[in-house]
């Protein structure tokens, strides 16, 4: 697929995770800070209620779309998220979240999943900007700031012939540069909480400044108790809830690092 | 007949054996069969590792291992190395940090540019079971240098050897928050018949190993450790840190040399294939 030239400002949001209140309020604010692209890096379902909702607002969006390990096991109907998880507790609620969602996806919306390509490029500039959901080499991997070297990054931009590489998957948002600008940009997700202690999610806004592209790192509040209402309604676990009301991970944390982990509460 | 091979993917974690065989301890498990006067892989320096460390451009994390990692004198110098150019793991038995090391592991837990995590190796929730493998006294002094660690931030992963996790867990779970861990982590190892684990519980089987089918799914350098990681001793380069004692599986003297396809037709392989086991996750 051909590279998305883009003017000056690029929105990039990952991890919808079927909250659709938060797209609404992303795309939004996007839209309101003159994003000539918007880009979602995959995970439309998982965790929220109601998949298909935000299925929807992403199809009729018209965005840049790349698939996450989500949409593709949705998308093929498959026994699990492949989220990656090595934990046995995790891996519980990741599968009761899974055949939730699963069971609630329509067929279009499953279609439309699978469909979706696992790796966009955008042009801000000079700058090529490669779009993926875990990393160009595995979609469902794991890129925590604090296990993301710069050597690491360098032979990622390398190998991909790219100056800037956007992921999500984690779900908390960093940004690694190396001195000559190239680097990572992990956008979070706007589905739920980074594990920070607030109930606000997080999407970012990548702007052309001279000859520069400058990150920022968005905090969108949206109605996360409406969330936590559906949530309820839907019978999906009240620790999924007390994640969305407290903005405190309490399922698969096993996977952080230490660095990460201890930031939170759980 | 051409040796059963894995392809190579890619180096996302190396392991270093800083301390080589030489440990405070000898594990009646122990892979390597390390002990206080084993030294077939000697202790490297500060200095090697560094090199190493130029050799291994765009790696992700780095364990280092032994043996027993923190007898080696400049243990903090290789550590500071390699937490500058990647995330960083240290397997012990806990035993030799003392208030000094716990609080310099502090710093740098909560400081360093990448990640740092230290595993506590155990085999059981008390005294008498640890002890039983890990020899008299094991138990008290690992719990020393948790309870230090903890003083100081760092809540440690503790690692297990053994079976049935599932039943166990929560024993070590209980232990550890009364040491004041916050957030208990164990690592469930599934015992490899190699080393001293020979003489304790007997090697593996003729027919026990890979075969051609498996390791040519798509998959299996994923789900194999090394597809994806190297091991350096004194010796040499290795494949994983289970068969630093298989000359057949030296694989070079630079990392940068040895990273093309390497052999699995270990029977060891198939511990690792059939549990998804990986060193370092």
């Amino acid at each position: 697929m051909q590279p998305v030239i883009a003017e000056r400002r690029v929105a990039l949001f990952g991890g919808a995770y079927s909250n659709w209140r938060a797209l609404d309020a992303v795309l939004l604010d996007a839209r309101r800070r003159g994003a000539d692209a918007v880009a979602f890096l995959g995970d439309a379902g998982g965790f929220g209620a109601h998949p298909d909702r935000t299925i929807e607002r992403l199809r009729e969006a018209q965005l840049i779309t790349v698939q996450g390990n989500y949409d593709d096991s949705v998308g093929n109907s498959r026994e699990d998220c492949a989220c990656g998880y090595t934990d046995p507790r995790d891996n519980r609620f990741a599968q009761i979240s899974y055949d939730y969602t699963l069971a609630n996806t329509s067929d279009e919306s499953r279609r439309w999943l699978s469909g979706l390509s696992i790796s966009r490029q955008v042009i801000l500039g000079r700058h090529r900007i490669g779009l993926y959901h875990g990393s160009p080499r595995r979609t469902n991997e794991f890129l925590w700031e604090s296990t993301t070297p710069l050597g690491f990054i360098r032979s990622l931009c390398l190998q991909e012939d790219v100056d800037l590489i956007a992921c999500t998957h984690t779900g908390i948002p960093w940004e690694r540069r190396l001195p000559d600008g190239k680097g990572l940009i992990n956008v979070g997700a706007i589905g739920r909480p980074a594990n920070d202690g607030r109930t606000s999610v997080w999407y970012t806004f990548l702007e052309l400044q001279g000859d520069r592209v400058v990150t920022e790192f968005v905090p969108i509040e949206y109605d996360w108790r409406g969330l936590v209402e559906d949530m309820a309604a839907e019978g999906l676990p009240r620790e999924f809830a007390e994640t969305i009301a407290t903005g405190w991970w309490t399922t698969c944390l096993e996977i952080l690092p230490s660095r990460e982990r201890f930031r939170g509460r759980f | 007949m051409p040796r059963l091979s894995l392809p190579f993917v890619w180096l996302d974690t190396l392991w270093i054996q800083v301390s080589g065989t030489l440990c405070n301890i000898a594990c009646r498990h122990c892979l390597v069969s390390a002990g206080p006067k084993v030294d077939r892989h000697r202790m490297l320096s500060a200095d090697e590792v560094v090199k190493l460390l130029d050799d291994c451009e765009g790696v992700r994390e780095i364990w280092l291992t032994g043996g027993e990692p923190f007898l080696n004198p400049e243990i903090l110098a290789i550590l500071d190395a390699c937490l500058e150019r990647a995330a960083v793991g240290v397997l012990t038995n806990g035993m030799r940090i003392d208030e000094p090391m716990a609080r310099a592991l502090g710093a740098r837990f909560r400081e360093a540019a990448h990640n740092l995590e230290i595993r506590v190796s155990l085999d059981g929730p008390d005294a008498a079971a640890n002890d039983a493998i890990r020899g008299r006294g094991a138990f008290l002094a690992a719990m020393g240098g948790i309870s230090r660690l903890v003083t100081e931030g760092v809540e440690p992963i503790v690692a297990v050897t053994g079976l049935e996790p599932e039943k166990k867990v929560e024993e070590f779970h209980k232990m550890l928050r009364l040491m004041g861990v916050s957030r208990p982590r164990v690592k469930w190892i599934p015992p490899f018949k190699v080393g001293r684990e020979v003489a304790r519980g007997g090697g593996y089987a003729p027919f026990e190993g890979l075969n051609s089918a498996q390791v040519e799914e798509p998959e299996a350098p994923h789900r194999l450790q090394c597809g994806t990681s190297r091991t350096v001793t004194s010796q040499g380069v290795f494949p994983c840190p289970i068969l630093i004692d298989e000359p057949s599986f030296l694989l070079g003297a630079r990392v940068s040399e040895t990273l093309v396809p390497h052999p699995v037709d270990h029977p060891a392989c198939s511990t690792c294939w059939e549990t998804g086991f990986s060193c370092s996750r």
